[in-house]
């Protein structure tokens, strides 16, 4: 048996992939499901119902889905690069903890006022701590898959170091901040529910990134960079500088992630503030073929499983670790699926 | 010994070998005679190379026989070529870096029963070898702190620890500096006193004229002619070599053009050195000037810094001294975006790997080198609506033969994407042309259409073209002024109606003769 390359899919099958992989990771899910021995339509239907079946819980994925659309729009417009940002944890943190120092030693001023500035200074300090990998890649050769991976655990400890000492809440043992001023929590927009600006500015994110994508010089240049570097290169665009911008945007992006988690979910900062929302943006990136609107609705579909698997395991009594099960075998699926639009097998007897 | 002495120890009956549509091999018969060094010889894509891989077993050939010491044998695999006594030194090598010489020499080799190696013995018979023929390495160091002639010293080594007797070297002195190449002459010598037969590739004539004993020249996959050293000269084998006459009747670009100081340079090229990615200076001060609606041909054989040359104009490398003006304006080197602002159309020798963005759209590519000026580019904006209109525009008129410009470029045959190229530049009304192999590895049509409309844009634009080509047939066919490189300089600047193939030959071969 051999790999060749066939001849590229029609534009309807590229879009439908991500679905059938969705479908089939679904399906393939009823094994553990069985095995934990759960009622598989019970299972199934709680793990909806408990997604989008009543208005609270609706509202719930869509705040779960917040900071995942940050995370996967970060890696999604980082790999059209092929600028492999799997920094995107250390990015969100970075975020996380400037907006949670901004929060708790803000002085009084308007409250939009208190908003875009602790945004701003988010985005900023994500797009810096990108900035490092970046360098390192642009300037010294330094493969990014790996320093931007190593940055995660480097700015994961740089938090527990703050949570131990100036930003610990005076009195407590525990590595956790004082609580954020009022003035930089989050509005909430919809009543009875935590439905809150972040998720309005996620959706705006995806706008603003399929603007760049489709319709700027940059965006052009970043696709170009990505597909072939000695070719922009040869075509006179100015790759570093390419390379270094899509970093810093893609570090701003995740860092948006950890300001929301801060300002509109937990209200302090704590070591738990991302249950690994840089890593999951990784897949949702894939998942959502790194196209915007792709990252929004596979971000939807990851934060409808995590929200749902919840329900489903208090109805039924199978782990919340099913989640994990479908988002990772949702990745899988995705990736044979993608290999097989470039390539078919082809039997050959000898 | 007088050649009548010696038998014949490969035969190689009516050679065929055919590549795709293309013929490399028509029929060859080629004999190696014991102790004795045979060049090859030949231009690029004559078949010397193709010849000797049929004989390594890297190839098998379509048709045709081979007799080693009087056996018909068939090779499947280098291997067993191997096994028969032949060894071939490639010209890119084929060693580990970061391990031994002594490794190096036994990786791959299975001839003991033992789960272990050896490697006393090996030693051993390594040092012996070395002894034997003046090949001293230290068999301790690791390869990669050797320099390129002790590297090939090792594959020498190798080939005849493996029990070499026929020696096959392709272009050795390529990669070589002037005392190197007298040491490997010295090994090659030392090699036949031995016993062994070297078959020697090259395309340099002193060096054959110096070395070998018979020489063999080949021409477009047919051997034209074989001569003893004694009964031949360099002027006989140049024009050998590249055969035929000139019929400037024949040419694609009618009349030429007269070029006198009142022209304006386009081009204007000061002692320029560039250095190769061996470490070894491959452009060794070229001085030159390509004027007005003129083309300048570069010919010679491909490997003598060409392509750095291009490189280096193009801005994707930098000199390591010299100045190029580039019409009038000092050039920025290293700095593609200049070139492309300041009117140099850039046609790269590697079309796929530098030119194009295979996995992007046709449209992505024709716009590669305008998108940054107005009207594509509007603010920070890129309009596409603009670059739809020129996309469709020039699809139509170099006719690129695609799906439309959404269709992903790695779809396209090798002339349309050589069009595309082609489309982009010519777009721009460049000043100067820099045209690096525009039309290697196309088909007929293809260099047809590509010839034109470089003739066009000179002719009706008063376009500069530089055009550096292998071909000696294009370059005669297009240029007015042809100058040729070897060893990174150029053998001489010759007008096309002064120029004759036998010198233009002999120049190719490093032989320098002013044109009578």
């Amino acid at each position: 048996m051999i790999l060749t390359k066939r001849p590229p899919l029609p534009y309807w099958a590229q879009i439908l992939i991500p679905f059938i992989a969705i479908v089939v990771s679904l399906c393939l899910s009823s094994i553990p499901i069985i095995y934990a021995k759960g009622d598989l339509f019970k299972s199934y239907f709680y793990l909806f119902y408990g997604a989008l079946g009543t208005r609270y819980n609706f509202l719930e994925t869509c705040v779960k889905s917040s900071p995942l659309i940050f995370t996967g729009l970060a890696v999604a417009f980082a790999f059209r690069a092929k600028f492999w940002n799997i920094g995107a944890e250390g990015q969100l943190l970075a975020g996380a903890i400037v907006a949670a120092w901004i929060g708790i030693n803000i002085p009084e001023m308007p409250k939009f006022v208190a908003i875009a500035l602790i945004v701003g200074a988010g985005f900023v300090a994500g797009g810096l701590w990108a900035l490092i990998p970046a360098l390192l890649k642009t300037k010294l050769k330094v493969d990014d898959v790996v320093s931007s991976l190593l940055l995660n655990y480097v700015m994961w400890h740089i938090m527990g170091t703050l949570l131990f000492g100036p930003l610990q809440q005076p009195g407590s043992s525990w590595p956790r901040s004082p609580s954020i001023s009022e003035l930089a929590k989050y509005p909430i927009l919809l009543a009875r529910s935590r439905f809150h600006l972040g998720i309005v500015m996620a959706v705006v994110a995806i706008a603003i990134i399929w603007f760049i994508n489709e319709k700027t010089v940059l965006g052009y240049r970043i696709k170009s960079v990505g597909a072939n570097l000695k070719a922009a290169d040869f075509g006179g665009i100015p790759t570093t500088s390419v390379i270094i911008k899509t970093a810093m945007i893609s570090g701003g992006l995740a860092a948006l992630a950890g300001v929301g988690e801060v300002c509109a979910i937990h209200y302090h900062l704590l070591m738990d503030v991302s249950p690994g929302y840089g890593y999951s943006g990784i897949i949702i990136a894939m998942l959502g073929r790194l196209h915007p609107v792709g990252v929004g609705l596979s971000a939807f579909f990851f934060s409808m499983i995590i929200v749902g698997a919840q329900t489903m395991s208090r109805m039924t009594g199978v782990p919340v670790y099913i989640a994990d099960v479908i988002q990772g075998m949702a990745l899988l699926i995705m990736l044979v699926a993608q290999l097989f639009t470039e390539y078919e097998i082809k039997v050959i007897s000898k | 010994m007088s050649p009548k002495d010696r038998s014949p120890i490969v035969e190689m009956r009516s050679i065929k070998k055919c590549f795709l549509d293309t013929v490399a091999l028509k029929g060859v018969n080629f004999t190696l005679y014991e102790g004795e060094i045979c060049a090859l010889l030949g231009e690029n894509g004559a078949g010397k190379t193709t010849l000797m891989n049929v004989l390594f077993g890297y190839y098998a050939c379509d048709d045709g026989e081979i007799y080693v010491n009087g056996e018909k044998v068939t090779f499947s695999a280098p291997r067993d070529a191997i096994a028969k006594g032949i060894g071939m030194v490639h010209q890119h090598f084929a060693l580990v870096p970061s391990i031994s010489v002594l490794e190096n020499i036994v990786v791959g080799i299975k001839e003991s029963k033992n789960l272990f190696l050896d490697m006393k013995e090996a030693r051993h018979r390594l040092l012996d070898l070395e002894k034997m023929y003046g090949l001293f390495v230290d068999p301790d160091v690791k390869v990669e702190t050797l320099s390129v002639g002790e590297q090939q010293k090792v594959e020498i080594l190798k080939a005849l620890y493996r029990g070499a007797k026929i020696l096959i070297l392709d272009e050795p002195t390529a990669v070589l500096a002037p005392l190197e190449t007298k040491d490997l002459f010295a090994t090659l010598r030392k090699l036949t006193e031995n016993g062994n037969s070297v078959i020697f590739i090259s395309h340099k004539l002193y060096e054959v004229m110096e070395i070998s004993d018979r020489i063999v020249v080949l021409r477009n996959g047919e051997i034209v002619a074989e001569r003893h050293k004694t009964e031949t000269n360099m002027r006989e084998l140049a024009s050998l070599m590249v055969g035929g006459e000139i019929d400037l009747g024949k040419r694609k670009n009618v009349g030429f053009k007269r070029i006198n100081d009142e022209i304006k340079d386009v081009l204007r090229v000061n002692d320029l050195w560039v250095m190769g990615n061996r470490g070894i200076e491959a452009v060794k001060g070229v001085t030159f000037s390509v004027k007005e609606g003129e083309i300048f041909g570069i010919a010679g054989v491909s490997g003598n810094g060409q392509k750095e040359l291009a490189e280096c104009l193009f801005g994707i490398r930098l000199p390591e001294k010299g100045e190029v003006y580039l019409d009038g304006l000092s050039l920025a080197f290293g700095n593609p975006f200049f070139t492309v602002m300041n009117g140099m159309g850039r046609i790269p020798e590697d079309r796929i790997d530098i030119g194009l963005m295979m996995d992007l759209t046709v449209e992505d590519n024709i716009i590669l080198e305008m998108h940054a000026f107005r009207p594509l580019k509007n603010g920070i904006l890129l309009d596409y609506d603009a670059a739809h209109r020129v996309s469709d525009e020039l699809i139509q008129k170099f006719s690129i033969k695609t799906a439309g410009r959404d269709a992903p470029t790695k779809t396209l045959s090798g002339g349309n994407l050589q069009k595309i190229i082609l489309a982009r530049v010519i777009y721009r009304n460049p000043r100067l042309i820099v045209a690096a192999q525009p039309t290697r590895g196309l088909d007929v049509g293809a260099i047809d259409f590509i010839h034109d409309q470089l003739i066009n844009a000179s002719k009706s634009n008063n376009s500069g073209i530089l055009l550096i080509s292998e071909d000696l047939d294009e370059v005669f066919s297009l240029s007015d002024r042809i100058a040729v490189m070897y060893e990174g300089r150029f053998m001489g600047i010759v007008d096309i109606e002064n120029a004759d193939r036998e010198t233009i030959g002999l120049w190719m071969s490093g032989v320098k003769e002013s044109c009578a």
